[in-house]
């Protein structure tokens, strides 16, 4: 990352105050509003620090690793090819919007899929109200910030009141040429009642290194089911950050599955508030980390109101001599009684050299509670082992076989079958390079 | 759970669930004169003092003094500890206070009024009797001791450990303070620089002590730390038990107390040490203890965890030698005002190593309960096995209970397992022994016991009573 810096490793890398005066003199059609919080973010994040060794939030993580140095905000690129099996809604290059294919069926009821610039034109109470709204808690401040004070284009997605999507609304935010800085962001807000499927594919269009800091707003109105999936295919070369926010309203649900596949090293920070009675969060995450890589994933289910359930499974293959971190926390706020969580780790060693780290936490202040987590990591069953040997099939078929057992328990709870299978094939890839 | 007429009243009494309990159990002290004193406060003088006093070689001067500098230099742990710690005040603190005197070998020569105090503390001069060895540990210095003969014929040393380092000053300077460094954390290096009292026990190759080495601690004076600095080694083969209990009077301003325990099991040794904590609420008890089990020894803490207003303790094992086993089996009970911070520490660097922990708390009213623990299993080491349980029961509304293992892996030659759970006292549980004629605080005390019985039974049949006596007092009054 750091090769081509001439600075000291600092705080702000190349995002400058002159690199970010050029950006706002970009946003032309922006509203005030919109570009003084830009503005209100930017100076937050010159002033915060890196995180440092010994930050709680970032224990165990490869601090050294992390510098801004080098990337600068992305230029305008061209299209990007869609991820196989999926095709994008609105596909963006770059921070830019690059196509749009919104079908006239969503139009017709009444369903909103349209940029940030749009929404902030168009949509200023929605945007205010949703976007970049929720507290950092999980130590990516810094982060956030630089994402709210450098976001380009972004999907805005508004399911209203009572509307069910048939098909999946598909997002796809690619990056590509060296040092490329981009700022994904995907906001849904879907209404009372209203059903749908996003899909946030993040991918690079050919090698490079690449920053990407990433983010999404979900917000599930009353009664509301959304269903998020976000699969990650950075480049190898990538520095990736990723902030996830999931709000969740009376007797709501929401889903999200996060495939971390791409990057050098990846940050994933997920923080689910069930804010009222009956809300339900179900917290999904695959990772296959091989070679060097690093995954290093935050989480947080707070239940702020009684009668609420969280439940998050998150599973990490590990090859070569890959590193992954997890670590979550479900917080029960004193007035949240009945409260039902669960939170579990699961690593799967493929590998003499790799390591998992596993930090599962509970803050519970309420009695009347059911709160379990568990943390496993080991290697295969040595009979299954022996099984697969004994039919001759060898260790990289065996490696993607016992993989894909370990993964089928999580992509299985997905109800649709188009994105199981290609999320299937998306993970396939990454065996056969 | 109550007639509704009965819900005024009650509105009270979740307020404050011990009203009600003869909160002065414990509460005495006794004039003693201390003939030596250093005064409050921590600085240089404070530690030739102490160590002048002892009459202690140079080099043990040099490394009192050099901890503490390394005490001055450490910040407080509050990045990822309790803030509660801010309220220690260093300066307020007396770092020794003896009465100059010899340890007592039999019972007669014990002071009468050091006996008033055993008696006060239901601790019954037969019961001594049984055991093979009682050391009773009076502010800093052992104020009595008695080794059984058996256990002096065996070879076994059981000393305390200024007489330890006066007497065995080679065997001493071998081991200690090798399995906690000095600067291991702000604390240890605390107690290096001020530490008087504790244990030295050695137990020679192969001799197994029949039965369990005993010492009590006691705190009694006000503003006054304790700083005990235990040292046990095992030599190859030998196996030995140690208990080690507590009880404090309750006192106006806080007190603090900060031991070292460092366990030594050689090659096939075996130890267990246990503790039953159970200081006034006023106490900072921050503790350091580990042990290093070499190849197939066992090393065992039980550790008990009831009074204290903040208890920071995580008894650790290194297993160093192959097929070492570390266990660590605790029991945490927080009631109004407490806060018990504790866990395990579990660092494999041996092949076929094998740690389990299993940790129970148990809040009450508003206390806080916290496990936190590291399991660290290293690069290129195969067949270690962990095993971590934590169960936590949760007795009123207010109550809290926070969990923070920390699980690192390498390799996929190991296996880890975690697992923890929070729960409340089932009230078809409660219902069902009201029905059959216990009252509510008697079926919660029942149900409280049976939460940790499977640990308590793991105590020797004394403490295991004393815990259970201690239990259906602090749930006294907690329902309602």
């Amino acid at each position: 990352m750091s090769k081509v810096s001439t600075a000291s490793p600092s705080q702000i890398g190349r995002f400058t105050s002159e690199a970010f005066a050029v950006h706002l003199a970009e946003q032309k059609s922006a509203p005030a509003w919109w570009l003084e919080r830009k503005r209100a973010a930017y100076a937050q994040f010159a002033a915060l620090p890196m995180p440092r060794r010994t930050d709680e939030a970032w224990r165990f993580s490869n601090i050294g690793t992390l510098s801004l140095d080098g990337a600068v905000l992305a230029a305008k690129a061209g299209p990007v090819a869609p991820v196989a099996g999926f095709t994008p809604t609105l596909s963006f290059a770059n921070n830019q919007l690059v196509s749009a294919h919104v079908p006239p069926a969503l139009a017709a009821q009444g369903v909103i899929v349209t940029t940030l610039a749009e929404a902030a034109a168009k949509h200023a109470d929605l945007l205010k109200a949703h976007f970049m709204a929720q507290p950092q808690k999980l130590g990516s401040a810094k982060f956030a910030a630089l994402h709210s004070a450098f976001v380009g284009d972004g999907a805005f997605v508004h399911i209203p009141k009572s509307v069910e999507l048939a098909d999946p609304v598909v997002i796809q935010h690619a990056a590509s040429g060296d040092q490329a800085a981009v700022f994904p962001h995907t906001l849904v807000v879907a209404e009372e009642n209203a059903r749908a499927t996003v899909v946030d594919l993040l991918v690079s269009a050919a090698g490079g290194r690449h920053l990407a800091v990433g983010a999404n707003d979900l917000y599930a109105g009353h009664g509301a089911q959304l269903t998020y999936i976000g699969a990650q295919n950075w480049s190898r070369d990538t520095l990736a950050f990723q902030l996830n926010s999931i709000v969740v309203r009376r007797d709501a649900r929401a889903q999200s599955l996060n495939l971390h596949l791409g990057a050098r090293q990846a940050r994933h920070e997920s923080l689910s508030q069930l804010q009222a009675p009956g809300a339900f969060s179900e917290m999904l995450a695959l990772t296959v980390a091989d070679g060097t890589q690093e995954f290093d994933q935050r989480t947080l289910q707070i239940h702020q109101a009684p009668n609420t359930k969280s439940d998050l499974l998150y599973k990490n293959a590990l090859l070569a001599k890959a590193r992954t971190i997890f670590s979550g926390l479900i917080v029960v706020d004193p007035d949240a009684q009945k409260t039902d969580a669960y939170q579990s780790n699961r690593n799967l060693m493929l590998s003499d050299d790799a390591e998992a780290n596993s930090l599962p936490g509970l803050e519970i202040q309420a009695n009347d509670v059911r709160c379990t987590h568990g943390a496993t990591s080991s290697r295969i069953d040595p009979e299954q082992e022996f099984y697969l040997q004994s039919r001759g099939i060898h260790r990289e078929a065996a490696d993607e076989l016992i993989t894909f057992g370990f993964f089928e328990e999580v992509l299985n709870r997905l109800a649709s079958d188009p994105i199981h299978e290609a999320l299937r094939d998306l993970i396939r890839s990454k065996f056969q390079k | 759970m109550k007639p509704p007429s009965e819900t005024a009243a009650d509105d009270t009494a979740v307020e404050n669930p011990v009203v009600g309990i003869d909160q002065s159990k414990g509460d005495f002290k006794y004039d003693v004169k201390y003939d030596f004193d250093a005064g409050t406060g921590l600085n240089e003088n404070t530690v030739r003092y102490i160590s002048s006093v002892k009459k202690e070689a140079d080099w043990l001067l040099e490394f009192r003094l050099n901890a503490l500098k390394k005490f001055h230099s450490m910040p407080m742990p509050t990045h990822w500890a309790t803030k509660d710690l801010e309220n220690i005040n260093f300066d307020k603190i007396r770092y020794y206070l003896a009465q100059g005197q010899k340890p007592k070998r039999t019972w007669e020569e014990v002071p009468d009024d050091i006996k008033q105090t055993f008696e006060r503390l239901g601790i019954p001069e037969q019961e001594r009797k049984f055991l093979a060895g009682v050391e009773a540990q009076f502010d800093s210095e052992a104020a009595y001791s008695n080794i059984k003969e058996i256990v002096a014929k065996q070879g076994v040393i059981f000393v305390n450990s200024t007489e330890g380092l006066r007497e065995h000053p080679e065997l001493f300077k071998k081991f200690f303070g090798k399995v906690i460094p000095t600067g291991d954390n702000k604390f240890a290096a605390l107690n290096s620089a001020v530490f008087s009292g504790g244990s030295f026990i050695y137990v020679p190759k192969g001799v197994k002590v029949a039965q369990p080495l005993q010492a009590y601690f006691r705190i009694n004076a006000e503003n006054f730390g304790q700083f005990e600095r235990t040292l046990i080694i095992a030599d190859e083969g030998a196996e030995v038990v140690y208990m080690e209990g507590c009880t404090a009077p309750k006192f106006s301003t806080a007190t603090l107390h900060s031991a070292v325990v460092e366990l030594v099991a050689l090659k096939g040794a075996k130890i267990q040490y246990i503790t039953v904590q159970n200081w006034a609420n006023n106490v900072f008890n921050l503790v350091t203890k580990r042990g290093v089990a070499h190849e197939d020894a066992e090393i065992k803490w039980i550790d008990c965890n009831i009074g204290s207003r903040l208890t920071m303790k995580y008894p650790g094992v290194v297993l160093k030698g192959e097929r070492a086993r570390g266990e660590v089996i605790s029991i945490a009970l927080a009631n109004d005002g407490q806060h018990q911070d504790t866990g395990a520490k579990m660092i494999h660097a041996a092949n076929n190593t094998t740690s389990n922990i299993v940790a129970k708390s148990i809040s009450v009213g508003q206390g806080r309960s916290t496990y936190r623990g590291i399991v660290h299993i290293p690069k290129s080491l195969k067949g270690c096995k962990n095993n971590t349980e934590c169960d936590a029961l949760l007795i009123n509304t207010n109550s809290r209970t926070d969990t923070y293992p920390a699980i690192a892996i390498r390799g996929d030659r190991n296996a880890t397992q975690h697992e923890a759970s929070v729960s409340k006292v089932s009230e078809d549980m409660i219902f069902y022994m009201q029905q059959r004629g216990l009252t509510e605080g008697q079926a919660m005390s029942l149900a409280v016991n049976g939460f940790i019985n499977d640990l308590a039974r793991q105590f020797p049949m004394e403490y295991s009573v004393e815990l259970k006596r201690l239990i259906d007092l602090e749930m006294e009054g907690s329902v309602g």
